[in-house]
């Protein structure tokens, strides 16, 4: 666990992890909100780690590992990083370790299930006539865990290509027949002939705790909590 | 030639072997001081033995067959074969037996999450003393044990496996709403939590109630606050505390919604935290019931110390990192 005792300020002496990336400018508004001096973050796009304020800059997919192993005490993600981590398999020590305290409530997305937008004679799009002729379908994903709990849920083989960048690349190149991606307005989809078939889970940016931390910083990190609730209700 | 082994194992060198020798010689020593006679079990239990426990995902991840095609599990805890073992060998002693154990219990693990498939435990069990003085009695060896290894800002969290299950009945949540909320609880997710709560036809009382009593954890004031339907177990928790001197009493952080993955605990369960690790260092409850599922009915209680997590929390001491602004931590992290 992170200690910074004896400093005070907006954050109560804790560190919290910060997503760069699409959730940095909400956040940074949210940390505004508590009082925090957000200035040297706003225009300090390389440096990563705040230790004045307690903010540790990263991106959005390290935010969990930070906080599980208590390198900060509270962290800001999307719900898809999370989904993405606790869904990777079962057991004990594969169960989540950090708390979940709040929805925050910006950086809405749609984790969407999509193919090209076209359909067979038979009225098919291009994954239900891979499924129907090949028995199994192929899908492009950044979120493999994701991709694969969906389909298996809804009782229909596949085999995952990971991929690490534009997702929207694979169905129109033969790679894959379907993606599982994440998608705000849906614009890139379009743009790239895409449709939206199925929407899997809809995610946005939530406060995370580290286990220890929740427990001996009780205080502060509900302080902290029921702050930024207040805040949402108000809608400032 | 470097010749791999399996993930989730180590071997230990002799300076590591030097240090973590102290640390359980410091254990031992306060164990047999209290009365806790050292026993050993096999690594290797039948697959039957572990089957009477509710282990859930906690269980036995490692099975072989032997010669006669019996099925045999490498142990996942020591409580279960220790549990066998009064059944077996103690199964008329009325009075209250006690046993410490220093031993490797092995666990499933994931692949890419670095975590222990064999992790060297340190405990107690007490059995045949039922709350609240068998539980403050095994507190009370848990904190002396941890001083005399020099931990110095540790604290217990103590909370009550039968209160989640309680509540639910108190407040006559729909039985099949139930399962969601447990899973949502022990996933941690207070998020989830809050959004079935209201699906599940809860008032919106009942369900501020509820969350609120979940959330609840601090000093002694969590135990004078009106407690509604977490009134029985914190009523358990305060005849506990009523047990415990005041070295002890102030490490206690009384915890309403503490969850604890394993399945058999009953009522007090408890948590050891460090502010040098991120993840709990040992932890244990009662388990009133699993005697009996050996044959042989008593009231038990016990903890296990996860050592080399320890190690680490206290070399965190030593080296004074919790004094840095974001320091190296680890779950597993093995030192040089």
């Amino acid at each position: 666990m992170s200690d910074r005792s004896g400093q005070d300020g907006a954050l109560d002496g804790l560190t919290i992890a910060v997503p760069r990336g699409a959730l940095f400018d909400g956040t940074v508004e949210l940390l505004a909100g508590l009082g925090l001096d957000t200035a040297e973050l706003r225009n300090n796009d390389r440096k990563l780690l705040f230790g004045d304020i307690g903010v540790i800059t990263m991106r959005p997919s390290d935010v969990p590992t930070y906080v599980e192993h208590g390198a900060a005490d509270l962290g800001i993600t999307g719900k898809d990083v999370l989904l993405e981590r606790s869904s990777a398999g079962a057991g004990e020590r594969g169960r989540r370790q950090i708390y979940e305290l709040l929805d925050l409530g910006y950086g809405r997305c749609m984790m969407v299930f999509a193919t090209v937008d076209r359909r067979n004679e038979r009225g098919e799009d291009p994954a239900a006539e891979a499924l129907r002729r090949l028995g199994t379908m192929r899908v492009a994903t950044k979120y493999p865990n994701i991709a694969n709990g969906h389909l298996e849920q809804t009782g229909r083989q596949g085999e995952i290509v990971e991929v690490k960048g534009s997702v929207e690349l694979a169905p129109l190149t033969g790679l894959a027949d379907a993606i599982v991606d994440l998608t705000a307005t849906g614009t890139t989809l379009r743009e790239n002939g895409l449709i939206v078939r199925e929407e899997i889970v809809e995610c946005t940016a939530r406060l995370v705790a580290n286990p220890v931390a929740y427990k001996l910083k009780a205080d502060q990190i509900d302080g902290i909590s029921a702050r930024l609730r207040a805040g949402l209700a108000t809608g400032v | 030639m470097i010749h791999p082994i399996p993930s989730g194992t180590r071997d230990v060198l002799p300076y590591e072997t030097h240090e973590l020798r102290a640390i359980t010689d410091a254990l031992r020593a306060v164990f047999e001081r209290a009365g806790y006679g050292e026993v050993s079990t096999p690594a290797l239990e039948y697959e039957s033995v572990f089957a009477n426990a509710p282990l859930a995902d906690t269980g036995p991840a490692h099975r072989v067959f032997d010669g006669t095609g019996a099925a045999l599990v490498l142990r996942s805890d020591m409580t279960v074969p220790v549990a066998r073992l009064v059944a077996t060998r103690y199964p008329d002693v009325a009075e209250p037996l006690r046993f410490c154990y220093f031993a490797h219990c092995y666990r499933g693990v994931r692949p890419q999450w670095s975590q222990p498939r064999e992790l060297l435990q340190a405990g107690i069990e007490l059995i045949g003393l039922g709350a609240p003085r068998g539980t403050a009695e095994a507190l009370t060896v848990l904190c002396d044990a941890l001083d005399a290894t020099g931990l110095k800002d540790y604290r217990v969290g103590l909370g009550d496996a039968s209160l989640f299950a309680t509540m639910m009945d108190r407040l006559q949540i729909d039985p099949s709403a139930r399962g969601g909320l447990l899973e949502a609880l022990a996933g941690r997710d207070f998020v989830e939590l809050e959004r079935r709560l209201a699906s599940s036809g809860a008032s919106g009382v009942d369900a501020e109630l509820l969350l609120g009593t979940l959330q609840r954890r601090g000093g002694q004031d969590v135990l004078s606050a009106p407690s509604g339907p977490a009134s029985e177990a914190v009523a358990g928790m305060r005849q506990v505390s009523e047990l415990l001197e005041d070295r002890v009493a102030e490490r206690v952080i009384y915890d309403l919604g503490l969850v604890r993955s394993i399945g058999y605990y009953t009522g007090a369960v408890f948590e050891v935290y460090d502010p040098t690790l991120g993840v709990p260092i040992g932890g244990g409850g009662r388990y009133d019931d699993l005697l009996a599922s050996f044959g042989s009915p008593r009231p038990a209680v016990g903890f296990a110390l996860d050592v080399e997590r320890l190690h680490i929390a206290l070399a965190g001491t030593d080296r004074g990192s919790t004094r840095s602004p974001v320091g190296r931590r680890g779950t597993g992290a093995v030192l040089p």
